[in-house]
């Protein structure tokens, strides 16, 4: 039996209504469990003494003073961890060409980036391991630095790693149709330079482990705050040499992860090796400045590109050249190569046309390395192809919503294959083009716009559409070698009261995958939602999984959710239909009764079935199953990825004498398939999107030209704040995938991909009439400024 | 990172507060708020300080009407200045200012004097003082003396007080009748120091007007105080785009500093004119 989507009275209709989070209480109480609040026996801290220089070699290091603060117990060198501890190197077989050298936990002799862990200290608290770290005194030699992107492949620019050869790390050239021919002859052709900041992810809970080796059971013990478990579950065990079964790695609460967490940090790594040279549970908890010169930043790309449309507004063909720089190596295990790749795959993402040539450039330099943030890539893409329309549209005097409606897939023209070989098996850009226009109102916007113009007050209008890569297959990581799953598992368990366990591989971030899975599995099973325990994030626990990334939770862990949970009724009613002797057809689950299918009637509460099942299972039928657990996995197969789409807009305001921007209303509708908890995906749209105006607007990462990070505080590194964000209007479309009983593709990252570009878009429409345009972010106040001409020097 | 504080004590009144500051060897530092002083400790930016914490010692905080000036204690809230009957009637720039402070949190547990003493350049109360011509009154071992506020910001985080005093209360003028006192800042986001700031007290013996965000200390913009003494808008504001040199720094460059400043100074006389929301 499938389940009813289309019938909102359907029993057990959890999937797609707003249901309470069973966490939320817990939170809310305070009693929430992060990494820094757990203690065990013997724990020690660590910390670590970080590289000042973007570059440098290291001479010495002396350790005297520093083990004679009190506290201190032992002080580990970059050697010391490599004797127990072996390198990696974090490359892709599928990304060709991609190279970077072997990593340590800790450096070697040289430092790459300021922030580089060099010395760990290990004290009796963090404050005496500070104490220690400030006494240990490193001797470095100044090595030349790389930090300009766009000369790091320049003769004269030194070699970071001389034996890679050059500061490629890599670089892929995409071309299809006749680009060269095209733009040649095409009726009109806008290029433009863009610039997107690098950023990072700022989480609420930094970056977090407690690592716990006892070997008295050869059994290592990791809490940490992370978005794959079982991927750092399986790192830990092939570089510690312990086997994956005695890895265990807990997360419990984590506070916000958006991609930052789900990478392997050196330090990280160093702390699991000094808990098992030290056989002591052993914690770190990185600070905020720790955060801003070591977790992962992105974002960080120049790009040139242009598009050739011909007299009435038909996209010809659009060429980009981007460039980005990853730091000094590539992260691993996903590489930092992933997200130039991205830009290659997802430009032009939203339109019909055949011409499309796209290269991506990435080079090392001195520099904290990036890699993949939330929406990886897209936020990129999404701002280049459609600050690129907007421009066009602008040269042939077309409203911006008429040159998108003319060249976006239609909407019954799927499946199609993207000019840049992206499969879509369904998406929905006009229908959700149509529902933001009923939502915002833009006849009325563009009238209001007009209206504050004659005042000398500069509104605009900016519009993004957007296509989002979720449910990724092993396409995207897999087949390149890395040990990162694609597939995911639930095991659903009916206790002997009726009350029923369920633990996923994918993991709850602070999102909401918990309350999702509940919801699911309640359905699923037939019970109220109330009486779902949900685990996940133990690898000793959950089954097999991915976690969670590339918005893959409730697509991926959702649909193994729903099949073990369908799987569990139909062992239920196996049971049932024995003891009522009836025809299990006949029989259903409803609010934890099996009732009559037809009827409703209650024939016997699931607290007898569990009764009869686990305590008196001799008056059961010899040879009757009564497999009151069920494991299912699931696996999307047919496409590489399910991708979603949808389109924002901003309506904003540009102050011309100072440069500020004031956000005054912001619209996002998105197709992400099935909504499995309506107010859930609300809320990952509308953090989403924060985060790309805080992309758009706020945040950049500063650096100097020796490569010191300039910015490293809250105060200087500048988060979106509720103050400057304006109401979200968030609205939908449902087209499921069908490649799944659920249909629910992701949701996590569609906010922020479309973002800034409708930001971007929204003020040049504003300075347009000033002959004035920004393709550089964040967009700042002196940027603007500068665009209209107002400052002279 | 952890702070790394050398000691702590309270004090119990002004007296002994002065006692544990002179018995802690120039590693005495006055806790008020705390609202910046426990960030820089929790940054080691400043480690091994013997902390006077003055926030219970009482007869600092509160305003007094003194006929001809206000007296603010040294303690009182930024919340409280926002709020104050008396400084909205008689120094509605100082209340202004608050809504430009942090955010609520901070401007719960801030105090002038910590903000003063403080000194960043970056500060709203520390220009207002120099708009309004304020007088800070400080404690040592040998009493109290006052001083201008012109004498007081001595450089970036510097004033003239000295390791075993204490800042005690603040005297600001009364405005007068036709008084208009107006601040103008641009700002990243709502509760930032600024990027520029500046402050306008237009009373009978002429203008006043100071910056923040542009130099080492708050400054008064001299010689555009005497371009709008004499009327002359736009004098003024070149005089003022030459006569400072603010800081580049990661949020904007000095041009775009220079040139707000201009800016600010249009919006702050069209508002002081009351034709400017
Ligand atoms: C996130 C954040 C944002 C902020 N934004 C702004 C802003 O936009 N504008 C703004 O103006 N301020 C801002 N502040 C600073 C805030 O206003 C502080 O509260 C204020 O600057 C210091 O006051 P305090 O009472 O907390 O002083 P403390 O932090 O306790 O002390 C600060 C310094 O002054 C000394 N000190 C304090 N009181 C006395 C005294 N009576 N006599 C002698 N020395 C004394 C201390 O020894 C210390 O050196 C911000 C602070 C934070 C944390």
């Amino acid at each position: 039996m499938t389940v009813q989507f289309g019938n909102p009275d359907r029993p057990n209709s959890y999937i797609g209504k707003t249901v309470p989070r069973p966490n939320a209480g817990r939170l809310v109480e305070g009693r929430g469990k992060y990494v820094d609040d757990i203690t065990l026996p013997r724990m020690v801290h660590v910390a670590f003494v970080r590289s000042p220089f973007a570059h440098a070699k290291i001479l010495s290091i002396d350790t005297e003073d520093a083990k004679s603060v009190k506290g201190v117990l032992r002080i580990f060198t970059g050697a010391d961890l490599a004797k127990v501890c072996t390198p990696w190197v974090a490359v892709l077989e599928h990304l060709k060409g991609l190279k970077s050298p072997p990593e340590h936990p800790m450096a070697m002799d040289r430092s790459c980036w300021v922030g580089e862990p060099v010395v760990a200290v290990v004290a009796t608290s963090r404050a005496a391991a500070e104490d220690g770290a400030a006494l240990v005194d490193v001797d470095y030699e100044p090595l030349p630095v790389v930090a300009d992107m766009m000369t790091a492949l320049d003769a004269s620019t030194p070699v970071l790693h001389p034996e890679m050869g050059d500061n490629l790390a890599f670089q892929r050239l995409h071309e299809e149709g006749d680009v060269d021919g095209v733009f040649a002859t095409a009726h009109k052709v806008v290029s433009a330079h863009f610039k997107t900041g690098r950023h990072t992810g700022v989480t609420l809970e930094p970056r977090s482990i407690l690592v716990d080796w006892n070997p008295a059971e050869g059994q290592m013990t990791a809490y940490h705050a992370t978005q794959a478990p079982h991927m750092v579950q399986t790192v830990l065990a092939t570089h510690l040499d312990v086997p994956e079964s005695r890895v265990r790695v807990i997360c419990g609460d984590v506070g916000g992860s958006y991609g930052i967490k789900v990478h392997v940090y050196p330090d990280e790594v160093a702390t699991a090796a000094i808990s098992k040279i030290m056989a002591r549970p052993v914690k770190f908890i990185a600070d905020r400045l720790e955060s801003f010169t070591t977790d992962i930043h992105a974002r960080d790309h120049e790009i040139e590109a242009k598009i050739a449309v011909d007299a009435n507004g038909k996209i010809l063909a659009f060429d980009v050249d981007d460039w980005t720089a990853i730091g000094a190596y590539s992260v691993y295990p996903r590489t930092s190569a992933i997200e130039g790749n991205q830009v290659v795959n997802l430009c032009g993402g939203p339109y019909d046309f055949a011409n499309y040539r796209a290269k991506t450039t990435v080079v090392f330099q001195n520099k904290t390395p990036t890699c993949q943030y939330r929406a990886v890539g897209h936020p990129i893409a999404v701002a280049i192809t459609e600050g690129l329309v907007d421009m066009a549209a602008a040269e042939m005097g077309m409203d911006p919503v008429e040159i998108r409606r003319r060249n976006m897939y239609a909407d019954d023209a799927y499946p199609v294959t993207s000019p840049a070989n992206m499969r879509f098996e369904g998406l929905s850009h006009h229908q959700s083009m149509d529902k933001l226009m009923g939502l915002m109102d833009y006849d009325a916007l563009r009238a209001d716009q007009a209206e504050a113009r004659a005042r000398g007050v500069h509104r605009g209008i900016g519009i993004a559409s957007f296509i989002e890569l979720t449910n990724p297959s092993p396409f995207m990581y897999g087949i390149g070698g890395a040990r990162i799953s694609a597939q995911d598992g639930c095991t659903v368990r009916m206790d002997p009261d009726g009350s029923i366990v369920a633990m996923s591989g994918v993991t709850e971030q602070g999102q909401g995958t918990e309350a999702m899975l509940s919801q699911i599995v309640a359905e699923g099973v037939g019970v109220l939602p109330s009486n779902v325990r949900v685990i996940t994030g133990d690898t000793q626990v959950t089954p097999y999984g991915g976690g969670t990334w590339a918005s893959r939770g409730a697509g991926i862990g959702g649909e193994a959710a729903l099949r073990s949970a369908r799987a569990l009724r139909d062992s239920i009613l196996e049971v049932a239909a024995a003891m009522l002797q009836s025809d299990q057809a006949s029989l259903d689950i409803r609010d934890g009764h099996v009732v009559d299918i037809e009827t409703g009637a209650e024939r016997m509460p699931l607290e007898e079935l569990g009764r009869i099942v686990y305590f008196r299972g001799d008056t059961l039928p010899k040879g009757l199953p009564r497999e009151l657990v069920q494991t299912r996995h699931y696996i999307t197969s047919e496409y590489p990825f399910a991708f979603t789409n949808g389109v924002q807009a901003s309506y904003l305001e540009v102050d011309i004498e100072t440069g500020v921007v004031t956000l005054l209303k912001h619209w996002c509708v998105e197709d992400c398939g099935r909504i499995i908890n309506p107010q859930l995906v609300d809320e990952q749209i509308r953090g989403g999107i924060v985060q790309g105006l805080g992309g758009a607007l706020f945040e950049e990462i500063h650096y100097d030209d020796e490569g010191q990070l300039l910015n490293g505080s809250m105060a200087d590194y500048l988060v979106p704040m509720a103050g400057e964000m304006p109401d979200m209007v968030v609205g939908h479309v449902e087209t499921p995938t069908k490649e799944s009983e659920l249909g629910a593709k992701g949701a996590g990252e569609a906010g922020t991909a479309g973002a800034p570009a409708a930001v971007m878009n929204a003020i040049n429409d504003a300075l347009r009439p000033l002959g004035a345009q920004v393709t550089q972010m964040p967009f700042t106040p002196e940027r603007i400024l500068r665009a209209l001409g107002a400052i002279e020097d | 990172m952890k702070a790394s504080a050398g000691g702590y004590a309270r004090a119990n009144n002004l007296s002994h507060a002065i006692e544990l500051l002179a018995l802690s060897d120039g590693m005495g530092r006055v806790l008020a708020g705390g609202q910046s002083l426990i960030a820089a400790m929790n940054m080691r930016l400043s480690t091994g300080d013997m902390l006077v914490d003055i926030s219970r010692v009482s007869g600092l905080s509160g305003v007094i009407d003194e006929g001809e000036t206000l007296r603010i204690g040294a303690l009182t809230k930024h919340v409280e200045i926002g709020a104050h009957p008396l400084i909205r009637a008689h120094a509605p720039l100082l209340a202004d200012a608050v809504s430009f402070i942090a955010h609520a949190a901070i401007r719960n547990r801030g105090t002038i004097g910590g903000a003063l003493a403080h000194a960043d350049p970056a500060a709203e109360f520390p220009a207002c003082m120099l708009a309004l011509g304020a007088t800070l009154h400080i404690h040592g071992p040998d009493g109290e003396r006052s001083a201008a506020a012109e004498d007081f910001f001595e450089d970036l985080f510097e004033t003239s007080i000295k390791e075993d005093e204490i800042l005690t209360a603040i005297t600001v003028p009364k405005a007068e009748a036709d008084e208009r006192q107006v601040l103008q800042e641009v700002a990243r986001r709502s509760g930032d120091y600024a990027l520029v700031g500046l402050c306008l007290v237009a009373r009978s013996s002429g203008h006043r007007i100071s910056l923040l965000s542009v130099a080492s200390t708050p400054i008064l913009a001299r010689n555009a105080m005497t371009q709008l003494d004499q009327g002359n808008v736009d004098g003024a504001v070149a005089a003022l785009r030459a006569e400072i040199d603010p800081p580049s720094d990661t949020q904007a460059s000095a041009s775009y500093r220079r040139h707000i400043a201009g800016i600010l100074l249009r919006r702050a006389v069209a508002q002081e004119k009351g034709d400017f929301a």
